[in-house]
């Protein structure tokens, strides 16, 4: 485990695997979108209750996961960077924050564009809604202590213990549905019982729910690797590729 | 066609939310590419001083 987790997260050898990753990664994404989104906007049926203005929860209910998972991949990167002093783990706290603060705020903009014609308001300071605005806070706190400090080992570190802490938001988010049954409607497919959806629009959520993931992987590589030569653009490998891109 | 963008009378509603959702989306890839490019050229400079 230790070795593996040293091997992996060293910055050249980093460097080095993910660069097939990321490419494949996109190449999926780009296809699961293109079936996901013609599924979702053409094929699935119109929804005897909500009309066609259901079709905003194939992007909202992937983001909403999203920022959920993001968070969770900061978290354990935050614990990562703490115990084992893993530099590409630090940078990656700092990458997945500003990637996992698009996702909520993309989560909370469609459930108001959604919520307005569905619910009658943007708006309310209903459990779900406020547990996720929450969140997005979360992520701006990270982002801040992160570049915070003049050493950015030291901002890592502060950011991941915030990370850490911010992890009992996750649940509350989860189950706030449950807990305080107030406007936002309980889960339809992450549930014990089988999803009360209809497979011809389980289908393309599933579907959006795995592009959204592989192109949160991708964007994830991009940025760390771009972070890691930036770090480590004193060391002899990183010198090393530049004469070999040259 | 007509029918399609009209959304059953939702299409504001559901094509602003398709449309921040891309623009989210590709803005970020955006960024990571341009991010990527600043860093190349950045290193391409140091390796050509020494």
């Amino acid at each position: 485990m230790m070795q593996f987790i040293h091997k992996y997260g060293s910055p050249k050898y980093f460097y080095q695997w993910s660069k097939g990753w990321q490419r494949w990664l996109t190449v999926i994404t780009l296809l699961l979108l293109g079936y996901g989104l013609y599924q979702g906007l053409f094929v699935a049926p119109t929804d005897y209750q909500q009309g066609e203005s259901y079709r905003i929860i194939f992007i909202h209910v992937p983001a909403a996961w999203m920022s959920m998972f993001v968070y969770m991949s900061m978290a354990v990167s935050g614990i990562v960077a703490l115990v084992w002093r893993i530099k590409v783990a630090e940078i990656v706290i700092g990458e997945c924050a500003v990637i996992g603060a698009s996702f909520t705020a993309l989560a909370l903009i469609t459930g108001m564009l959604w919520g307005k014609p569905m619910w009658g308001t943007y708006w309310v300071w209903d459990a779900r809604l406020t547990s996720e605005l929450v969140l997005l806070f979360l992520y701006f706190g990270v982002i801040a202590l992160h570049s915070a400090f003049e050493n950015p080992r030291t901002g890592a570190r502060a950011a991941a213990i915030l990370a850490i802490v911010g992890i009992i938001n996750i649940p509350i988010i989860k189950y706030s549905v449950e807990w305080w049954s107030t406007l936002h409607q309980p889960a339809t497919v992450a549930k014990f019982d089988k999803p009360s959806m209809h497979m011809s629009m389980l289908i393309p959520l599933l579907v959006m729910a795995f592009a959204f993931k592989t192109y949160f992987l991708a964007l994830l590589f991009s940025r760390t690797r771009s972070e890691v030569l930036a770090r480590e653009k004193n060391t002899s490998w990183v010198k090393e590729i530049m004469e070999q891109e040259s | 066609m007509k029918e399609f963008f009209a959304m059953g009378g939702y299409a504001f509603f559901v094509w602003t939310s398709y449309g921040i959702v891309a623009f989210v989306m590709i803005a970020n890839v955006f960024v990571a590419k341009m991010k990527c490019k600043r860093i190349f050229k950045e290193l391409r400079e140091l390796s050509e001083e020494a």
